[in-house]
């Protein structure tokens, strides 16, 4: 039934590229966390489509699709070793990057397209501008940074940042589809999907979709409350443990 | 059965966390103390930051010392004057604590701090205990009586004050003291702080037992209330769902715990609780001089858009 709806979907939606055209849409355009929220997969559906100004012979198409996540600053720090102990000595702030950030593609990243174009492109978590704020400037640092490697290690323990060049899978030579996992912990908020497209190594077009991540029910209401009513929700906090604490001299009273 | 914490922000399993709350509870019912030593260490452990754990189990402990309060109210085992006396401390405690919370966490620093009082906290106080329980423990064994209680330097203070109740004569100025110093380490560490409070009182301030217990529940309740309050309002880390799991968990396991308390003798209740204490914090003494799985930490400063 989703795949159908999508299909559907796919035939509506859609927006110019060049000379071929990018059709796309998620299964589900507003996932929603409840409080047993486990994880979900979302799927992407496609299909290029050729026009009459597309060369005839090109048959063999690459994608690389790009999920990001709502952007935040973050800080990483680095533990040394002082007087004995392990404290936070260095840190590194990280400015508005994707809390989560997936790259997927239907082969290795480099069989794709050159080095300079995935550069350009941003294509794989190397390429993939983090901007952090060095002294008083704000750069992307090389690769192999410390900070920057030991920031993405950790998002991808995390499942938040993830990249998987075998997980666009083509159908039919023009139809694609992928999954987008999202762990439980996945940020709520817009996540914009970038699908672009390759064609012998060329970059050929681009097109954009987004899926929206919210809260729903009791622990959204409990989130929003803490963090817009923080004296109401410390009051009816502290009325809680002073009920259960009432309720439980009651019940297991002995005399 | 998974539930997700809104504020931790991340599922627990609700049986894991009412079963932790029940064994804390527990040892809370039988040594008479609130258990927040032990229930923040066990949250770290299961994966909810420092923080949070923090500043949800101060709500769990108001919880448990209102239910043990209201009892020993019943029994008018509370001196109303010197809980109010220690009040006026803890509360200017709390609020400095949280203040100073509030400044480490901003300097990256909060973990740190919160892992080193534990270290130096526990291991002082549970090596005391353990050894004046040894002692005790000896003294019972060869037949002994217990040493007799003599006035110290701290009944020469001036500022005297009459507290009926308790039937001492004594300064104001160490009881406030006392009071800030637990309110700060309490809001701070998310203790309680009964575990110290109590001998202080005993060994210290002279207060007799029939009133020591109930007279630091009292100041426990309302120091964590506060501690919850200002936390909610400066920080927005108190985890209601969690708290509210600890708190079931917690006030059913005390009333098993409080039974088996009770079949223990006092030197060996003591003992028990000093090894305890000092074990906790050799755990965290452990941590922080072994090299860390992974020697970088992130912390998001917040989503926007």
């Amino acid at each position: 039934m989703r795949a159908a709806l999508a299909l559907l979907l796919v035939l509506l939606l859609g927006s110019a590229a060049r000379a071929e055209r990018l059709i796309v849409s998620v299964s589900n355009h507003r996932v929603t966390v409840t409080p047993n929220y486990s994880g979900e997969e979302l799927v992407l559906f496609g299909s290029v489509e050729k026009d009459a100004t597309s060369p005839a012979d090109r048959t063999a198409y690459d994608l690389v699709v790009t999920v990001m996540g709502p952007r935040a600053d973050m800080v990483t720090r680095r533990k040394e070793r002082t007087f004995g102990i392990w404290i936070n000595t260095d840190y590194r702030q990280f400015l508005q990057v994707p809390s989560y950030l997936a790259l997927f593609a239907n082969r290795s990243f480099d069989a794709i397209t050159s080095p300079e174009i995935a550069r350009r492109q941003q294509i794989g978590l190397n390429n993939v501008l983090l901007t952090q704020r060095v002294g008083g400037d704000y750069a992307d640092v090389v690769p192999n940074d410390a900070f920057r490697s030991a920031f993405i290690r950790l998002r991808t323990q995390r499942g938040l940042y993830r990249e998987d060049p075998s997980a666009v899978t083509f159908l039919t030579p023009t139809l694609f589809r992928t999954g987008i996992p999202l762990p439980a912990e996945v940020p709520i908020g817009t996540y914009e999907v970038e699908i672009r497209l390759f064609a012998n190594g060329a970059f050929i077009g681009k097109t954009e979709t987004a899926f929206e991540i919210v809260k729903v029910g009791f622990e959204q209401f409990v989130a929003t409350t803490a963090r817009q009513n923080g004296l109401i929700y410390g009051l009816v906090t502290a009325a809680m443990a002073l009920m259960t604490g009432w309720m439980a001299s009651i019940v297991f009273r002995k005399d | 059965m998974q539930l997700y914490l809104p504020i931790a922000d991340l599922p627990v399993n609700v049986f894991l966390v009412l079963a932790m709350g029940a064994a804390v509870g527990f040892v809370s019912g039988m040594f008479g103390i609130g258990g927040g030593f032990l229930m923040t260490p066990l949250l770290i452990f299961i994966g909810i930051t420092p923080a949070v754990a923090v500043a949800s189990v101060t709500s769990h402990i108001a919880a448990s010392s209102f239910s043990g309060a209201l009892s020993y109210w019943r029994r008018r085992a509370i001196d109303p004057a010197l809980a109010s006396v220690l009040l006026c401390g803890g509360v200017t405690g709390t609020a400095l604590g949280v203040w100073t919370f509030t400044q480490l966490r901003a300097l990256g620093q909060l973990d740190l701090m919160i892992a080193l009082s534990y270290v130096v906290l526990l291991s002082t106080v549970g090596s005391l205990m353990f050894s004046e329980g040894l002692r005790a423990l000896m003294r019972t064994r060869r037949g002994a009586l217990p040493p007799r209680r003599t006035h110290n330097w701290i009944h020469g203070l001036p500022l005297k004050m009459r507290f009926k109740r308790s039937k001492i004569y004594l300064s104001v100025i160490p009881v406030v003291i006392v009071g800030i110093m637990i309110g700060f380490i309490g809001a701070i560490m998310g203790i309680g702080g009964g575990f110290i409070l109590v001998p202080i009182m005993i060994y210290l301030l002279r207060v007799p037992t029939s009133t020591v217990i109930g007279t630091s529940m009292v100041l426990t309740l309302v120091t964590m209330l506060f501690a919850t309050m200002l936390h909610a309002v400066t920080n927005h880390l108190v985890d209601a769902v969690l708290a509210l799991i600890l708190m079931v968990g917690g006030v059913t396991g005390a009333q098993f715990g409080v039974r088996a308390g009770q079949k223990i003798r006092g030197e060996q209740l003591r003992l028990l609780l000093g090894l305890l204490i000092l074990s906790v914090g050799i755990r965290f003494a452990i941590e922080l001089v072994i090299r860390p799985e992974d020697l970088f930490t992130i912390r998001e400063l917040g989503v926007s858009g």
